[in-house]
């Protein structure tokens, strides 16, 4: 479980996050949305050491993330595993190489082993055989994959995701968040998304953190979010014809 | 300006923490080698060679005189390439080559995120990324530079007796008259600052690119007037201290 305590971080006078508490349970899809530029990367950066907030705190399983210093903060590291936006995958390095990177960097382990390991990452990723193809060769739905298989060598307890839709097309959409879904349950994991995909927030949202103008305006599950009175929350979830369609059937 | 070089002295403190798993280093170090040193070969040896046969036809064009010793030409031509051309001329090519490329390349991971990836896994990414590119550099400039003195001389010995200037005797014998050993020290000692002010200007300004792909390109560009800059001002005060 992270529990984040009243958050505050500005980049020069721009003051993006004015407080945020807020829970995120373990073997859960954690869902922050919000509009764009409402500072969920932010606070995603925030929580993961990316950013230093200027006032609050993150607990990692009651461990104080935001007190300890850099040296003190690898083992906490260890344990995080991250999607990026874009993938960020190392473009010098094969697949193969990206997903056994942290393990050549961190673990003792023999050759075979981290093989084996790599192995099953790509293969839970459903992308057998692709050890050898270079980031430029892979279309952006796979890179995704790689990115989630690079995440999870390590057998992450906390695993952070920004924008895991952007850029693809709807059908490889629901593939990266069902895989996502998948992984946080079988593997217990404390899951955070940073979205503001209304098909993630209703098929994966257990527990989603509205953001408006830096603070928390709304919390609650994907069945709570479709009933919700808060006119915000409503603007934003109803923004297309097609939910609204939607909406006057329910 | 002066923030700037105090993050560029925070970024240098970083990148020489003790490394997390030296073997990987190694890989990245030799591979830095070969793009560093090998592959520049080329275009220092073609410069160098040039470098050499002009500047003899310019010796012994100032030179017309009964009075000096035609074999002061070959003595001028090696001393000027060892200690000031071969370094300085070698040092501001691979500002250009070596430098742009750094820089877009640590830019390019930083607007990407790939840098980002390897502090959330608790890498430190300023070693992981800039030690192996410094080691190199300052190991492989000053090699290079030694392949340009050996071709700038060769270049003179062409350039001479290709256009009648000087006899390949005379040449033969002004380039081992009177030879002193230190010159060479004061090359190498430039050539290992200028590997280290290249390879540690061009990873800073890649290192803190902010925002998109144009940004990379900016900043490969001020790598290039920056570190020649830097690389002239290291030359005029080693020349100074040492000579
Ligand atoms: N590194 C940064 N430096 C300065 N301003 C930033 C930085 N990152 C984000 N911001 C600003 O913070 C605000 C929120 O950005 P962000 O967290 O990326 O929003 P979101 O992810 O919700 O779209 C924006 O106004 C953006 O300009
Ligand atoms: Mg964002």
């Amino acid at each position: 479980m992270i529990e984040i305590k009243d958050i505050h971080k500005s980049f020069g006078d721009n003051y993006v996050l004015k407080g945020i508490s807020g829970k995120f349970e373990a073997g859960m899809n954690n869902l922050i949305i919000g509009g764009s530029g409402s500072g969920k990367t932010t606070l995603l950066k925030c929580m993961v050491g990316l950013h230093e907030p200027d006032e609050g705190y993150v607990l990692y399983d009651g461990r104080d993330f935001t007190r300890l210093t850099k040296d003190e903060r690898i083992d906490i590291r260890k344990e995080i595993g991250m999607l990026f936006q874009n993938s960020a995958l190392f473009d010098s390095m094969t697949v193969q190489e990206n997903v056994m990177f942290a393990l050549n960097m961190f673990t003792k382990q023999s050759k075979e082993e981290k093989l084996e390991r790599v192995n099953f990452c790509l293969n839970r990723v459903n992308l057998e055989g692709k050890n050898d193809l270079y980031p430029s060769e892979l279309s952006g739905g796979m890179k995704k994959r790689v990115g989630i298989a690079r995440a999870i060598s390590m057998q992450p307890k906390y695993l952070f995701v920004d924008e895991p839709n952007s850029g693809l097309d709807p059908l490889t959409s629901i593939v990266i968040d069902e895989l996502i879904d998948e992984i946080t349950n079988e593997y217990n994991i404390t899951t955070v998304v940073v979205t503001h995909d209304m098909n993630s927030v209703m098929g994966i949202g257990e527990n989603i953190l509205f953001l408006a103008e830096g603070k928390k305006e709304w919390e609650g599950s994907n069945k709570e979010i479709a009933h919700t009175d808060n006119q915000r929350v409503n603007d934003f979830v109803f923004a297309s014809k097609f939910a609204q369609a939607a909406k006057e059937k329910l | 300006m002066f923030t700037d070089f105090g993050r560029y002295i925070l970024l240098l403190k970083a990148v020489f923490k003790r490394p997390e798993q030296w073997k990987i280093y190694w890989k990245n170090i030799s591979h830095e080698m070969v793009y560093i040193g090998v592959n520049s070969l080329y275009l220092i040896g073609i410069i160098s060679v040039f470098v050499g046969a002009v500047m003899t036809l310019q010796i012994a064009f100032q030179l017309q005189s009964d009075l000096i010793p035609k074999t002061i030409i070959g003595s001028v031509n090696r001393d000027s390439a060892i200690l000031e051309l071969s370094p300085t001329i070698s040092a501001l090519v691979l500002a250009g080559k070596i430098g742009s490329s750094i820089s877009s390349e640590i830019g390019t991971m930083r607007v990407t995120e790939q840098i980002d990836a390897l502090e959330i896994m608790g890498i430190n990414a300023p070693g992981f990324l800039i030690l192996p590119k410094i080691i190199a550099g300052v190991t492989m400039i000053p090699l290079l530079v030694i392949v340009s003195i050996a071709l700038n001389i060769i270049g003179g010995y062409i350039g001479g007796t290709f256009s009648g200037a000087i006899t390949g005797a005379d040449y033969y014998r002004g380039i081992t008259e009177g030879f002193n050993p230190f010159t060479i020290v004061v090359s190498l000692v430039k050539a290992f600052f200028f590997g280290f002010i290249i390879t540690s200007v061009s990873a800073y300004q890649g290192y803190y690119v902010k925002g998109s792909a144009l940004e990379v390109g900016r900043a490969s560009t001020s790598t290039v007037v920056i570190s020649c800059i830097s690389i002239l001002c290291a030359d005029y005060v080693i020349t100074d201290l040492l000579l």
